[in-house]
């Protein structure tokens, strides 16, 4: 059973919000037509008489909730000129980056279905399209907002590539690669993809959710979406485990790895129970030369939305100091049905300085944003 | 306390909703079968426009496997994070005893009544012979 015991309070984070940097923000096509003047015309031909090959698990449907329309859109959020949730750039700017007087945003742009395509020629060139179209649509109108490099991780050649042709553009500001791959992402077969990331100043960013063809949990299938939104954490938990288990922190010192939309209070236990089990199977892992903690601490930041709601209040401020409050960064989501509002997101009144750091200056630093 | 006339009658349909901003606050009035009710359009949750969200009925489940669609249509879901809200109290479902969307006392009022006043109709033109929708504030 609950039992409160402490009485919730909710407190306002004053002006410290304003300003802040969201790093979740999620631009959307009008019609699946807007990739098209990005891709060949044999990819055009492909994409309109084919169509996408996704390893998906589930028939005919997806894992988001339906109770939102738009597969979990924001219900205020539909442009009265038409067209899905964040497909309207005015929109967005009244809804959010003006709203709260947004420094900048990171685009996370689930669209396309290069990450999950099995067709990895194909998903190749919708990578490039979507890289394209985001920078068309979003940032060059908008400089507020910063890319997100779309690559297939199943088709190393042209990852490397588009990595490469991207570096250097202060438009992109990451690289996103999706939390549920074929296989753990520390295996060693997406290192040089990881490696290139890290050797081209970009962070890679972790965004929940997507599809594998493996069941989204460990036990199979889930029968309701309540019972799949953990199973990000889930996804998270087995990202941050590999990555560190397989030495990736060894062999490319640099990665900075971002964890998106994936909750937070969760890491530290992980943390705590990888340096336990270190201690006595060092054996089996000598090249983690450092105790698992150390790697999380210094590789992994994490977003805050959907945000953490511990029952008492307070204990979010202990939670912060475990990860660090250097390694937190805020996010709404916009426009999903479950993003936040950086005024009422924090239930607990944030020191100044962790406010600064969480709303703004730590994604000022990791991205290099001026 | 005032009390503010806010639509004729035939104006809310039965299911039907009307927005509306007395003294500066916005209230959605809602009618429920010939009753009308009226809410704060902000969420308490995180301050979405609550008045605009679906109107869905209270789906119950004395046990896994058991439902029942109750109070069709009394429910009214936030557009933002799909909190649900009891239209008739302001109570949500998620603590109903702890978190409420503010509720505001409505009556229905005759025009012969309504002519002679003290009300404040600020946008509604008040005819003898209809009934009107009055909201207190």
């Amino acid at each position: 059973m609950n039992v409160a015991l402490q009485t919730p309070r909710i407190e306002r984070p004053g002006e410290a919000y304003l300003g802040f940097v969201d790093c979740d923000v999620h631009p959307f096509y009008r019609t699946p037509a807007d990739f098209d003047p990005f891709l060949s015309a044999r990819w055009r031909e492909h994409r309109q008489s084919i169509g996408g090959r996704s390893r998906q698990g589930l028939a005919r449907t997806s894992l988001y909730p339906r109770m939102s329309p738009g597969n979990g859109m924001r219900g205020d959020a539909w442009p009265k000129t038409g067209g899905p949730p964040g497909s309207d750039l005015a929109l967005m700017r009244e809804q959010l980056l003006d709203l709260s007087d947004v420094r900048a945003g990171l685009l996370a742009p689930l669209v396309g279905g290069a990450a999950a395509e099995r067709n990895v020629e194909f998903g190749a060139a919708m990578a490039v399209a979507v890289n394209e179209w985001q920078c068309a649509h979003f940032c060059d109108p908008e400089p507020r907002l910063k890319a997100s490099v779309q690559i297939t991780l199943e088709h190393e050649e042209s990852a490397l590539a588009e990595i490469e042709a991207r570096a250097g553009d202060a438009r992109f500001a990451q690289v996103n690669i999706p939390p549920r791959g074929i296989e753990p992402l520390g295996r060693h077969r997406y290192r040089k993809i990881l490696a290139a990331c890290a050797a081209n100043g970009f962070p890679i960013s972790l965004h929940l959710g997507g599809t594998s063809g493996h069941a989204s949990t460990g036990g199979g299938w889930p029968s309701f979406y309540h019972e799949e939104h953990p199973s990000y954490v889930q996804s998270m938990q087995s990202l941050v485990t590999s990555l560190v288990c397989e030495g990736v922190f060894e062999t490319v010192p640099d990665l900075k790895v971002v964890l998106v939309e994936g909750g937070f209070a969760w890491l530290p236990s992980l943390a705590w129970r990888l340096d336990k089990h270190w201690k006595r199977l060092k054996a089996e892992v000598p090249h983690l030369r450092r105790a698992p903690s150390e790697y999380i601490r210094e590789h992994v930041w994490v977003s805050t939305q959907p945000m953490e709601e511990p029952e008492r209040p307070d204990d979010m401020l202990r939670t912060i100091e475990w990860i660090g409050p250097d390694r937190i960064l805020f996010s709404t989501d916009y426009p999903h049905w479950d993003q936040d509002d950086p005024r009422y997101a924090f239930k607990v009144r944030l020191p100044e300085d962790w406010a600064r750091m969480i709303y703004r200056e730590n994604a000022m630093a990791l991205y290099r944003l001026d | 306390m005032a009390r503010h006339v806010v639509a004729a009658v035939g104006e809310i349909p039965p299911g039907g909703r009307k927005l509306v901003t007395i003294r500066g606050r916005e209230i959605g009035v809602f009618n429920l079968d010939g009753a009308y009710y009226a809410l704060i359009n902000r969420c308490p949750h995180q301050g979405a426009a609550l008045c605009t969200g679906a109107i869905v009925s209270r789906l119950e489940a004395p046990m896994p496997g058991e439902y029942r669609l109750a109070q069709p249509g009394s429910m009214l879901r936030c557009p933002w994070h799909c909190w649900e809200f009891d239209i008739r109290t302001g109570q949500s479902w998620c603590e109903p005893e702890d978190v409420k969307a503010r509720s505001y006392a409505v009556t229905v009022e005759p025009g012969e009544r309504l002519a002679r006043g003290p009300f404040v109709a600020e946008t509604v033109s008040v005819a003898v012979e209809e009934d009107y929708v009055v909201v207190t504030l």
